[in-house]
C-alpha cells in the first residue's frame, strides 16, 4: 500500500487494546442451533410442518408455506399409506390383477418427476423440489379417498358401494387437481398454462382409476 | 396415391413459381426465431436452382441465426437446449392437433404447422394420454361385455398398461427414427426437394396419434362392426396425414421405392391399430348360452308323465 508509506507509528506510544467481538443478543446462530434441544422438540417442529401442509392442502389458499418450505415427508408417508392400501388387491400372484407396490410407488414418484421436467421445460420457474412436494402433497385427498374406498368395500362390492366409491373418487380428484393447479399455476409462463395443468390432470386421473378399480379378492 | 400426388404437385407448383417470380423472397415466418436444422435443404424451390438454394439458405441460415440469438446452438448438456423442444404456446399444440385431425389435402402439416419448431410436448403427452386411454378403454370394454356373466371376476389388467407404454413410446419414436435413417440414405443417393429433421419426424408421428385417443374411447362400444369402422376411419385420417407428408419426400426417387416406403408407413400405422384393437379389447359377442335345453326337456317329460 503507497499511501501509507508515510504513516509510521513512533515507537513511545503503546499500541495496545482488545480485541474482542460482541456477542449481540439477537444473533440469528441463536435459533437455529438445534444440537441441545430434545430430540422430541426437533420431530415435533418437523410434524407440525408436515400437519400445517396438510391443512393447506384440504383447504388450498394462495399460501406460500408449500412452496418456500418445501418437504418430502409428506409426499413419502402419502406414497406408502396409498401403496399399502392398494395392495391385497385382485389376484395378486396372476398377471393381470392391480398394480403391484413398485408400480404404484413408480407411478407417482416418476410421474410427479416427469410433470415438474414438462413444467420447467415449458418455461415454468418453480424450483424441481417445490413442484415434487406440492404435487406430492396433493395426493393426499385421494388417499383419504382410498381410504373411504376401502371401508366401503368392507361393507359390501355390489352396485350401491361402486356408485358412492365413484362419487368420492370422483370429487377427491377434482380436489387434488384444483388444489396442485392452485399452487402451481403462478409459476407458469401465461401463455402455456393448459399445457402444464393438462399432465397434472392425467396423472391423478391415473391414481384415481388405480384407486376406484381396486377389487378386494 | 396418384390422386394425392396430384394435389401436392399442384401445391408445390404454385409455390415455385410464386418463388420464380420474386426470387430474393425468403419463405421463412419471422413472427418467431427460426433456426434451420443442419440437414435441412430450402424449401419450395424449383428443382433447376439448385446452386442458387445453396446460396439462399447460407444466407439466410447466416440471418436467422443471428436473428435467433442462441436459440439451438446450447450445447446438449446443457438444460436450454431441451426448453428449445418445448418452445410452443398452448394455441400452437392446439392447432397442430386440429391439424392431425382434419388434413387438408394438398397441404403438408409439416410445412403448414410445424415450420421448423418441431416440439416434444405434442408427442409425448399425445403418447402417453394414448397408453392410459387404450389401457383403461380396454379395461372398461372387457368389462361391460362380461358383465352379468356368473363366473366373471372384475380384474384390473394393471400390466396392459406397461404393455401398452412400451408398445406405443416404440411406435412414436423407433419408426420415426428408422424412417429418418432410410430417407437420409435416400437422399445421399437422390436429391430430394425436401427432407425433414429427425424431430419433424417425431412430431408427425406423434400428433398423427391424436385420433386414436377418441376412437379408443369409442371403442369400449362392444359392436364389431362399430369397432372396425371407427379403426378405419381413424386410419384414413392419420394416415392421410403421414402420406401427405411424406410423399413429397421421396417422389422424386425411384418409383417403387417411393411407393414402398409409402405403403410401409402406412402398414405399420395399420399394424398398430389393429393391433391395439386385437389385444386390449377382448372381442364382443364372446357370450356362452347357459344351458336351458335340457332343463326344458326334463320340465316337458314330468308333464308328460302326469
Amino acid at each position: 500500500f503507497p499511501g501509507l508509506a508515510d504513516v509510521s507509528i513512533s515507537q513511545d506510544i503503546p499500541v495496545e487494546g482488545e480485541i474482542t467481538v460482541p456477542v449481540g443478543s439477537h444473533s440469528p446462530d441463536e435459533d437455529y442451533s438445534t444440537l441441545d434441544e430434545p430430540v422430541k422438540d426437533t420431530i415435533m417442529r418437523d410434524l407440525k410442518a408436515v400437519g400445517k401442509k396438510f391443512v393447506h392442502v384440504m383447504y388450498p389458499r394462495k399460501s406460500s408455506a408449500l412452496l418456500r418450505d418445501w418437504d418430502l415427508w409428506g409426499p413419502l408417508v402419502l406414497c406408502v399409506s396409498l401403496a399399502l392400501m392398494l395392495q391385497g388387491g385382485s389376484a395378486d400372484s396372476k398377471d393381470d390383477g392391480g398394480p403391484q407396490f413398485a408400480e404404484v410407488f413408480v407411478i407417482i414418484w416418476f410421474g410427479a418427476v416427469v410433470i415438474t421436467l414438462n413444467s420447467k421445460l415449458l418455461g415454468g420457474t418453480i424450483s424441481f423440489f417445490q413442484s415434487l412436494c406440492v404435487l406430492g402433497y396433493c395426493v393426499m385427498p385421494l388417499t383419504v379417498a382410498m381410504l373411504v374406498c376401502r371401508l366401503v368395500l368392507l361393507a359390501g362390492a355390489g352396485t350401491v358401494s361402486f356408485i358412492i366409491r365413484l362419487v368420492v373418487v370422483g370429487a377427491m380428484f377434482a380436489w387434488s387437481t384444483l388444489a396442485s393447479t392452485a399452487f402451481l399455476a403462478d409459476s407458469q409462463p401465461p401463455n402455456r398454462k393448459a399445457l402444464v395443468v393438462y399432465p397434472i390432470f392425467l396423472f391423478y386421473f391415473v391414481i384415481s382409476w388405480m384407486i376406484l378399480t381396486f377389487t378386494p379378492q | 396415391i396418384t390422386c394425392l400426388a396430384m394435389y401436392l404437385f399442384a401445391e408445390f407448383d404454385d409455390a415455385a413459381n410464386l418463388l420464380a417470380a420474386n426470387p430474393d423472397a425468403t419463405t421463412i415466418s419471422i413472427d418467431e426465431p427460426v433456426e434451420i436444422p443442419k440437414n435441412q435443404h430450402s424449401r419450395l424451390q424449383e428443382p433447376g436452382r439448385e446452386e442458387d438454394d445453396e446460396l439462399l439458405g447460407t444466407d439466410d441460415s447466416d440471418k436467422t441465426e443471428l436473428l435467433a440469438g442462441q436459440k439451438k446452438s446450447a450445447p446438449f448438456w446443457t438444460f436450454e437446449y431441451y426448453q428449445t423442444f418445448f418452445d410452443v404456446d398452448t394455441y400452437q399444440v392446439l392447432d397442430r392437433i386440429k391439424g392431425s385431425v382434419f388434413p387438408v389435402p394438398g397441404k403438408n402439416f409439416v410445412r403448414l404447422y410445424i415450420r421448423s419448431n418441431p416440439d416434444l410436448y405434442g408427442p409425448f403427452w399425445i403418447c402417453a394420454t394414448l397408453v392410459f386411454t387404450i389401457a383403461v378403454s380396454g379395461n372398461l370394454s372387457n368389462f361391460f361385455i362380461h358383465l352379468g356373466k356368473p363366473t366373471y371376476h372384475y380384474v384390473p389388467e394393471f400390466r396392459k398398461v406397461s404393455i401398452a407404454a412400451t408398445t406405443i413410446y416404440a411406435y412414436a419414436w423407433l419408426v420415426p427414427l428408422a424412417l429418418w435413417g432410410f430417407l437420409m440414405w435416400r437422399n445421399s443417393k437422390v436429391m430430394n426437394i425436401v427432407s425433414y429433421s429427425f424431430l419433424e419426424i417425431v412430431c408427425v408421428y406423434g400428433y398423427s396419434l391424436f385420433i386414436y385417443i377418441p376412437t379408443a374411447v369409442l371403442w369400449i362400444i362392444p359392436q364389431r362392426v362399430v369397432r372396425w369402422l371407427l379403426a378405419v376411419f381413424s386410419l384414413c385420417l392419420s394416415g392421410s396425414v403421414l402420406v401427405m407428408t411424406f410423399w413429397p419426400a421421396v417422389r422424386d426417387d425411384n418409383r417403387r421405392i417411393a411407393v414402398a416406403t409409402v405403403a410401409t408407413v402406412l402398414l405399420l400405422h395399420a399394424l398398430l391399430a389393429v393391433g391395439c384393437l386385437a389385444y386390449f379389447f377382448d372381442a364382443p359377442e364372446l357370450d356362452i348360452p347357459a344351458p336351458i335345453i335340457p332343463a326344458h326337456n326334463s320340465t316337458s317329460k314330468v308333464v308328460l308323465e302326469q
